[in-house]
């Protein structure tokens, strides 16, 4: 019989109970992240039947998507639009009648969800963990099994602490050889994206493995799981290893003493078997990477930096061929043109891709000493307010500001719109955020996923390359 | 949840260029002003909005639901990889209360596909060239089909049967609505065993919460 992989394994230890008519799983969650945006009618489903929360203690709560990115000092009265007002309300209301721990926005501990958990150590190897946002991925970085659900399923989770579910099929990514200089986890992910296509994972987790990916750091896997979803899959997975326990030690909701010693006993068993059964294997050779851009409205829209874009005549996919015809169209690109050029009128540095210490770590030592180009509008927003507070320690935020860059406050921000900051129509974007899709940043904005380092080199050039 | 037995209705085929769209994402089908609601209701609304609407703010004629033969389709026809992106349960609500309660295409995206059959909408996968057919069948207000799910058959306006696949306990539950919540909370005692398990397997998981 063929070994076990990671999800397997995970799968496995947190199955409740599973049908044998229908297959179908009850999976205890370990933690449950929630937001304003996929939580209010999952809780006013809960009064309509009188339910309670499960195991409030084994949920957190964050305002992340539509919190304005500056001035959140002022409170809920200080964010003007109604609507957003409104769900920042209710979930306050919702949180405090049912005990639930929440970090309100302005609270230095606040950012966006997939920040905080780690950031608080609420993420921890061998969990299953989700929450009504498809970057719940992201959390697969620490060896957890994470991803997206429905508010439907919020519901659910919140009522019972489980979760019906169907097993999915298990992906390795083999990732062979080194990164070369300059080359992120962030390209890695859109070089792979653009390889596998947005479908390509679909109805299975990822492993991310091998040389190329032990070496990442912890930011960097975070990175990489987060776009898991982008490529189809629910979840990415990596193994957890030193690294990860080093992150993870001494956060406020690591284990301490005794059990921290238990806990890493078992996380270390956390890999798959060298006999596992795999459903599907991609491999990729790490120095095939090259610095990576979109050029189109599908994250699988990805090209090399040094590349010209794609001509659709060229593509005998029918599909692929209509998607890059709308999406060249959309985005006002000319086959055969270089990417590197292309003028941008704002850099969107942030999100929960790449908003964290060390993304704007490398960004400073781009942007220090330059100015931001001419008629670019650029703004950087750390994920959470610890983050923010880090940088400012280190002098980072000065560096920014002195470049010409705007310092927000976190949260969401531009990478999907829900807040004030968006684009207008037909202005073109460096963005280190997950989505390229039309409309996403602000209808008619134009997206070009890449690195932080990319997108602050676009910031200071006012073109990409 | 709305029980899904049988649907007789009229088809929208959504195409670009005269081919189903492929990767038809959730910010499409429901753009992010409509998410800051705290309703499930009147979320139409904003479906495919930026499709439906011009810049100026009027609706687009060319765009199949707003065009009379097929504004009061219950079946939406579509490309590969439909609903990939965002979690967004809005997607599927918009949908409901646009009154579509099937969507057929050859592909969907997981969470998207998953968020369907919590709200009663059954999605058809085919292969694309049946899904084609289809949409060239789908010519208006006359030309009604009818998706039978205890059959699991689509009967199309020109009398032909198309057989499709679906789990058998998804199948269950869309027949008879089950609520899903009040289900799983039958089986409260083995969520509570499996909690005493898991705290003598994995303590450090109940000791330092928060």
């Amino acid at each position: 019989m063929a070994g076990k992989t990671l999800y397997d394994k995970i799968w496995d230890a947190h199955v409740v109970h599973t049908d044998p008519e229908t297959g179908e799983a009850l999976l205890y969650i370990d933690l449950h992240l929630i937001h304003e945006v996929t939580t209010p009618q999952a809780f006013a489903g809960l009064k309509a039947e009188r339910r309670k929360v499960r195991r409030p203690e084994l949920t957190l709560a964050v305002a992340d998507h539509n919190t304005p990115t500056e001035n959140q000092s002022a409170g809920l009265e200080g964010v003007t639009d109604d609507a957003a007002r409104n769900q920042l309300t209710a979930l306050s209301r919702n949180v405090a009648e049912h005990g639930i721990e929440f970090f309100p926005m302005g609270d230095i501990n606040n950012g966006i969800v997939h920040v905080v958990g780690p950031e608080q150590g609420r993420t921890q190897p061998g969990m299953t963990i989700v929450c009504g946002d498809s970057h719940t991925s992201t959390h697969g970085a620490f060896g957890a099994l994470a991803h997206g659900i429905g508010t439907s399923e919020v519901e659910h989770v919140l009522a019972t602490q489980t979760l019906r579910a169907r097993k999915s099929k298990n992906m390795a990514i083999e990732v062979t050889g080194e990164l070369r200089e300059g080359v992120t986890a962030k390209d890695l992910a859109l070089h792979l994206i653009s390889v596998i296509g947005t479908a390509g994972g679909t109805g299975h987790v990822m492993e991310y493995r091998g040389p190329a990916i032990e070496k990442l750091s912890i930011e960097g896997r975070m990175t990489l799981c987060n776009l898991s979803i982008e490529g189809g899959a629910r979840a990415g997975i990596i193994a957890p290893d030193e690294k990860t326990f080093d992150y993870i030690k001494g956060r406020p909701s690591a284990p301490k003493g005794a059990a921290w010693e238990m806990a890493v006993r078992h996380w270390e068993t956390l890999k798959s078997d060298p006999d596992a059964g795999w459903d599907h294997v991609v491999d990729i050779r790490a120095e095939d990477v090259e610095p990576t851009v979109t050029w189109g409205t599908s994250p699988e829209q990805a090209m090399p930096l040094s590349g010209t874009v794609p001509d659709p005549a060229e593509m005998r996919d029918p599909a692929k061929k209509a998607a890059a015809e709308r999406a060249l169209h959309y985005m006002d690109l000319k086959p055969g043109a270089p990417i590197a050029g292309t003028p941008v009128q704002r850099v969107f540095i942030g999100s929960c891709t790449n908003s964290r210490i060390e993304d704007l770590r490398e960004v400073a030592t781009i942007v220090e000493n330059s100015k931001v180009s001419e008629g670019v509008r650029a703004m950087i927003v750390p994920g959470s307010g610890l983050v923010r507070a880090q940088a400012e320690a280190e002098g980072l935020d000065k560096v920014f500001t002195e470049a010409g860059f705007e310092w927000r406050e976190p949260g969401c921000s531009m990478c999907l719109g829900m807040n004030p900051d968006t684009l207008a129509p037909g202005e073109r974007c460096a963005s280190t955020s997950n989505r390229n899709f039309e409309g996403r940043q602000g209808r008619g904005g134009r997206t070009h996923l890449m690195s932080p380092a990319l997108a602050a080199r676009a910031a200071i050039n006012g073109v990409i390359g | 949840m709305k029980a899904f037995t049988t649907l007789t209705s009229t088809a929208a085929p959504l195409t670009h260029q005269g081919r189903l769209m492929a990767n038809v994402d959730t910010d499409m089908i429901i753009p992010k002003q409509f998410l800051k609601t705290t309703e499930r209701e009147g979320l139409s609304q904003g479906l495919f909005y930026e499709l439906k609407t011009r810049a100026d703010g009027s609706p687009d004629p060319d765009f199949v639901l707003n065009q009379p033969a097929y504004q009061n389709a219950g079946i939406l026809i579509a490309g590969e990889n439909f609903g990939c992106g965002s979690s967004r349960e809005h997607a599927p609500w918009a949908l409901l209360d646009q009154g579509i309660t099937c969507v057929i295409a050859p592909s969907f995206a997981d969470i998207f596909h998953n968020n369907c059959y919590k709200n009663g909408i059954l999605p058809i996968q085919l292969p694309f060239e049946i899904c084609e057919a289809l949409g060239n069948q789908a010519g208006g207000s006359n030309h009604k089909f009818t998706v039978d799910l205890e059959r699991q058959i689509i009967t199309t306006p020109d009398g032909e049967e198309i057989a499709f696949d679906v789990d058998e306990g998804r199948k269950a539950s869309l027949l008879e609505g089950l609520d899903d919540i009040g289900m799983t909370l039958t089986a409260e005692d083995t969520i509570s065993q499996y909690e005493r398990r898991r705290q003598s397997a994995m303590p450090w998981l109940e000791t330092e919460a928060g």
